[in-house]
């Protein structure tokens, strides 16, 4: 088959990248070629839109040990332990095939994490569907929940937290991301440099077949007999050929065979030979006959476009490949010496005894396409003026009732019950809390991590967005008593072509760089999915953040359950009463406009330390972040939790009680203490100019508001459990 | 007391397994599937997991690999054999154990803290524990127990039936049912009352920071009872 | 009548479950497979004594229901 322009076109390039091609190369691409060029050029790999902007973005501090650039991020959590970390998108593959799509999403990301040497210690994921109404939301919901648990459960690594969320803006593109952490000696990290000349390159795992080559090539009729039987295949997970390659992996980590590492994600062999090469300023070669195929007669363009699941990629020392072969013999996995290392700086490929490959490194790598997109910015919005009246027929309790029962706000276990989340036995805090908590095994110290995100505050204005998101991370990590250290992100947008798209991304990035800088949380990982879009309308803007910290000793961890009457219930931070793009105003009102609490990022860190310095000094009881549905949901969560009540009182502010207790100002925390201990923590809270308003007390089993109004804790229970599994079992 | 945990190809249980045994004062020896020969053992233990992926039926491949040849002779022998959620799957392939595992009544996997009422204790892995009741935790896609009307007969006459789920006052009901299982059934042993099967894993429950704790009381009990 | 259908994975899609038994026969010492792949069995009795509306029926149950078109292909094997 001959390349031209049109092939080129097929392939997703643009007309002048193809230009671009020929006149690095000094002559027209083979198809093969053509195929690793596309692939290394297209958006996912290339970062070619984003690129400008995430720069800017701060990847350093005192804990981190690698940002950005590697397999996944690592942080340093003292004695010679690291947590690796990464959240990653499969949204598109889910929309798809929603069960193999989640299922090879939560795969490919503990890939990436027990690449660099990691065993996976938890998992989390960030969900979104469409409307509930919409009539593809249920089956998409049930398999992507299926596939994360099919997946996670049988490699045996607890899922211990997550979000799920329903916008109809992902009614034609649902969102799965996934994130996992693992556990690493600091020594014993391994990176994907490759190193020395004529290293042997092995492939080892799952056999390759032609799954998922990417569908535009498919088109053109690469292939010209038989087409319909070579249609490209969605990518099928084999967790249990994970679990072994994960087994056997680590059994070779453990001595010194191993200098460079990579999985085989997006864009397969390719991606993967190529980023070792470049990191190594070396050369790769293989003979593409050597690498073990599933189906007969694969291409070589099939071969390096593949995305079989379950591979990996390794540079290993000379006189290895015995030691090698008997380890993953023994964990029955395909092993193959597929090539070596030279000195060339060039990609060469080897089939049938010619050569089918021809590419210098740099014309893939630091030669690719960068854009600076034009970008719109976003103003904004004016506040909405609520009318009197609108307050005047609401109760209170029936408010609250309909907001926990909220298909955003309502208790996700039937969801959660499907995920492992206690194997491994260092399950601390299981889902359904701010944050999830796994032990560090055999010691005292216990990691934390949640997951975030707010696509209606990014939609209203992404620059707050951006911001409030990494500040909710950072909140959920100091409420259970965790030290945050860094985060990972997962950004997706809609089109990058399209200008209102590309300021969203520019804006969300913007405030997320300047929250994580002031609060000296960095980006140490992620991922970036544009093109999530129904037709021409994007999604709403939905970075997802993934933060990590740290408890030192996890008997300390806090959790958000009420635990005995008559302590004291303080609301810690100022309320103000934002009601605008609340839950509240969103479902109550059914007002859509207005700007986003605005974030203020002194406050925010003052509070969260001062938070921490209670709970060193062992005051605080329960606590919990008030986020979503503003002070009263978050004190109702914590009644449920704790199966108790509590007497509230509104301080005497100006605001009315709707704007106080369903407001969704930011930086605040509701904290459950003794009495006896109310005049050291409010002596604390004031010496760091921290605001509180003294809530009520704990009861037995009623929520009683201004004495007036009231309810029992089991009517809560079942306003917040019941929606979703009704739903599913309609 | 010496112990053994086979570690099957997509096991996953097997650590945690390892860490309660020796936290209750077993001298514990992993064993690889491929193995002949079984270390000398008081108590053999196949653990939960997903070995060979849960492939065709859950535990089928795993009852043919080699090392189960030792472990059926060894149970046949009067030897203490213990599986735990997919070990119990992989007994009940072997033939040593009755019945069957069948999917999840609901089709979902399960993981969560459940309460089983005691139903035997006249045997080493029950005798003396006072409670009647225990609160354990699950986590399985197959643990909905089967077995012929002939058979549920001849395991009830032999007092074969182990655990029952229950409320938390021992209440066996419908309501307190999570998988479907024929009668509750949520463990069985076999004739002899030498090799026991059960879906909960109390491995999982040796820690108060962790699900609970009355997985310490099942494991303490059961090291006094070999001794 | 009875229609029966058969459900598999299209041919180049990975079968994690076939290549397994694979392995565990061959573990056992049964010589000489090539390749194992597994699919569901399905048994329709249908209220139809036309043949072709019967199969034509099952055709449409399988694309709207029993088979995921995306990973499988599926099989009318016998109507009676």
């Amino acid at each position: 088959m001959t390349v031209n322009e049109q092939v080129a076109i097929d392939h997703g390039l643009k007309k002048d990248e193809y230009k671009k091609i020929c006149d690095l190369l000094e002559r027209i691409p083979n198809i093969t070629e053509l195929g690793i060029f596309s692939a290394m050029w297209n958006e996912h790999c290339s970062y070619k839109s984003s690129k400008l902007h995430l720069k800017n973005l701060p990847t350093k501090g005192k804990n981190v040990i690698q940002g950005p650039g590697e397999n996944a991020g690592v942080i340093d959590i003292g004695d010679d332990d690291a947590i690796v970390f990464k959240i990653e998108s499969h949204n598109h593959p889910s929309f798809i095939e929603p069960y193999q799509g989640a299922a090879t999403g939560v795969g490919g990301i503990m890939r990436d994490v027990f690449t660099m040497g990691a065993r996976p210690i938890a998992n989390l994921n960030s969900i979104h569907f469409g409307s509930p109404q919409h009539k593809k939301t249920k089956n998409l919901l049930r398999g992507v929940v299926c596939g994360i648990g099919g997946y996670g459960n049988c490699m045996g690594i607890p899922t211990i937290a997550g979000q799920t969320s329903f916008d109809e803006s992902y009614n034609g593109n649902i969102l799965v991301n996934a994130m996992t952490l693992g556990l690493v000696k600091k020594n014993k990290i391994f990176y994907s440099k490759a190193a020395g000349l004529g290293k042997p390159v092995i492939y080892v795992g799952s056999k390759t077949g032609r799954d998922g080559i990417h569908g535009a090539s498919m088109a053109s009729a690469v292939f010209d007999e038989k087409i319909e039987e070579k249609k490209p295949t969605v990518q099928v997970g084999d967790p249990f050929t994970e679990k072994l390659l994960l087994e056997a992996c680590l059994e070779l980590m453990e001595g010194d065979s191993i200098i460079a590492i990579q999985d085989m994600g997006a864009a397969g062999l390719t991606s993967s030979s190529i980023e070792m090469a470049s990191k190594g300023k070396l050369g790769i070669e293989f003979n593409l006959n050597k690498v073990p195929c599933r189906e007969a007669k694969m291409t070589p363009y099939e071969i390096m476009l593949s995305e079989s699941q379950e591979r990996m990629l390794i540079v290993l020392e000379n006189g290895k490949e015995d030691l090698a072969k008997k380890i993953f013999d023994k964990w029955n996995l395909d092993f193959a010496v597929i090539g070596k290392t030279t000195d060339s700086k060039k990609i060469e490929l080897y089939f049938d005894n010619s050569k089918v490959a021809d590419i210098p490194i740099d014309t893939l790598v630091q030669n690719s396409p960068m854009y600076d997109r034009k970008w719109k910015k976003s103003k904004l919005p004016k506040k909405i003026k609520i009318k009197k009246e609108d307050f005047k027929n609401l109760k209170i309790v029936n408010v609250l009732n309909k907001i926990l029962s909220n298909p955003n706000i309502c208790s996700k276990e039937w969801i959660w019950e499907q995920y492992d989340h206690t194997v491994m036995g260092d399950t601390i805090q299981k889902p359904g809390g701010d944050s999830g908590v796994v032990r560090i095994h055999g010691s005292n110290k216990a990691v934390a991590a949640s997951v975030d995100s707010s696509a209606v505050y990014c939609w209203a204005h992404p620059l707050s967005g951006g911001k409030q998101i990494v500040c909710e991370s950072w909140r959920n990590l100091i409420s259970v008593g965790a030290q945050p250290i860094a985060i990972t992100n997962c950004l997706n947008f809609g089109s990058p072509e399209n200008e209102e798209n590309m300021g969203e991304f520019v804006e969300c990035v913007h405030g997320l760089g300047e929250a994580s800088k002031y609060l000296d949380f960095p980006v140490v990982s992620g991922n970036v999915s544009f093109y999530n879009q129904t037709k021409d309308v994007g999604i709403k803007p939905t970075p997802t953040i993934g933060g990590v910290g740290l408890i030192k000793n996890y008997k300390n961890v806090i959790t958000m359950g009420l635990k005995k009457t008559n302590n004291i219930i303080i609301v810690v931070g100022k309320t103000e009463g934002h009601l605008d793009q609340s839950i509240f105003a969103r479902d109550i009102l059914n007002q859509k406009n207005g700007p986003p609490p605005e974030i203020n990022l002194f406050n925010e860190k003052n509070n969260g330390e001062t938070i921490l310095k209670l709970i060193e000094k062992n005051y605080v009881k329960s606590a919990h972040d008030v986020s979503l549905g503003g002070i009263i949901t978050s004190l109702a969560k914590m009644c449920i939790k704790g199966k108790k009540g509590a007497s509230i009182k509104k301080p005497k502010y100006l605001i009315n009680i709707f704007e106080y207790f369903f407001g969704e100002d930011q930086g605040r925390y509701i904290i459950e203490i003794e009495k006896i201990d109310f005049k050291n923590v409010t002596e604390i809270l004031e010496k760091n100019s921290v605001h509180y308003d003294e809530l009520g007390i704990v009861n037995k089993n009623e929520l009683i508001i201004d004495d007036k109004s009231k309810v029992t804790i089991d009517e809560l229970i079942k306003s917040h459990t019941n929606w979703l599994t009704n739903y599913m079992n309609k | 007391m010496n112990s053994s945990v086979i570690t099957f190809p997509g096991s996953n249980c097997d650590r945690d397994m390892d860490v309660a045994l020796k936290k209750f004062g077993f001298k514990n020896k992993m064993v690889w599937h491929n193995d002949i020969e079984l270390p000398k053992s008081d108590l053999v233990v196949l653990p939960g997991g997903f070995s060979y992926g849960d492939y065709l039926r859950c535990g089928s491949m795993a009852s043919k690999s080699k090392i189960m040849k030792s472990v059926i002779n060894f149970a046949k022998s009067g030897g203490k054999v213990m599986g735990i959620c997919n070990g119990f799957q992989i007994l009940v392939e072997t033939g040593l154990l009755p019945g069957v595992l069948l999917r999840n009544k609901y089709l979902e996997f399960i993981c969560k803290n459940v309460f089983v009422k005691i139903n035997n204790k006249d045997n080493s892995y029950f005798k003396n524990i006072k409670k009647d009741t225990l609160e354990l935790h699950i986590a399985h896609n197959e643990g909905n127990y089967f077995c012929s009307n002939e058979q549920i007969k001849e395991i009830n006459d032999n007092n074969q039936i182990a655990l029952y789920y229950s409320d938390k006052d021992g209440k066996v009901s419908e309501d307190n049912n999570p998988n479907g299982s024929i009668k509750n059934i949520a463990s069985v042993f076999n004739k002899e009352k030498n090799v026991l099967g059960m879906m909960p894993h109390p491995e999982r429950m040796i820690d108060p920071a962790l699900s609970g704790e009355d997985g310490s009381i099942f494991f303490k009990n059961l090291i006094n009872n070999l001794k | 009548m009875k229609i029966s259908v058969i459900i598999t994975l299209k041919k180049d899609v990975l079968d994690p479950q076939g290549k397994i038994i694979h392995q565990t026969l061959d573990g056992m010492g049964f010589e000489g497979i090539n390749e194992v792949r597994q699919g569901k069995y399905f048994q329709i009795d249908a209220k139809e004594d036309d043949k072709k509306k019967a199969e034509a029926k099952v055709e449409e149950m399988c694309k709207k229901l029993l088979a995921n078109l995306v990973i499988e292909d599926f099989k009318i094997i016998g109507t009676q």
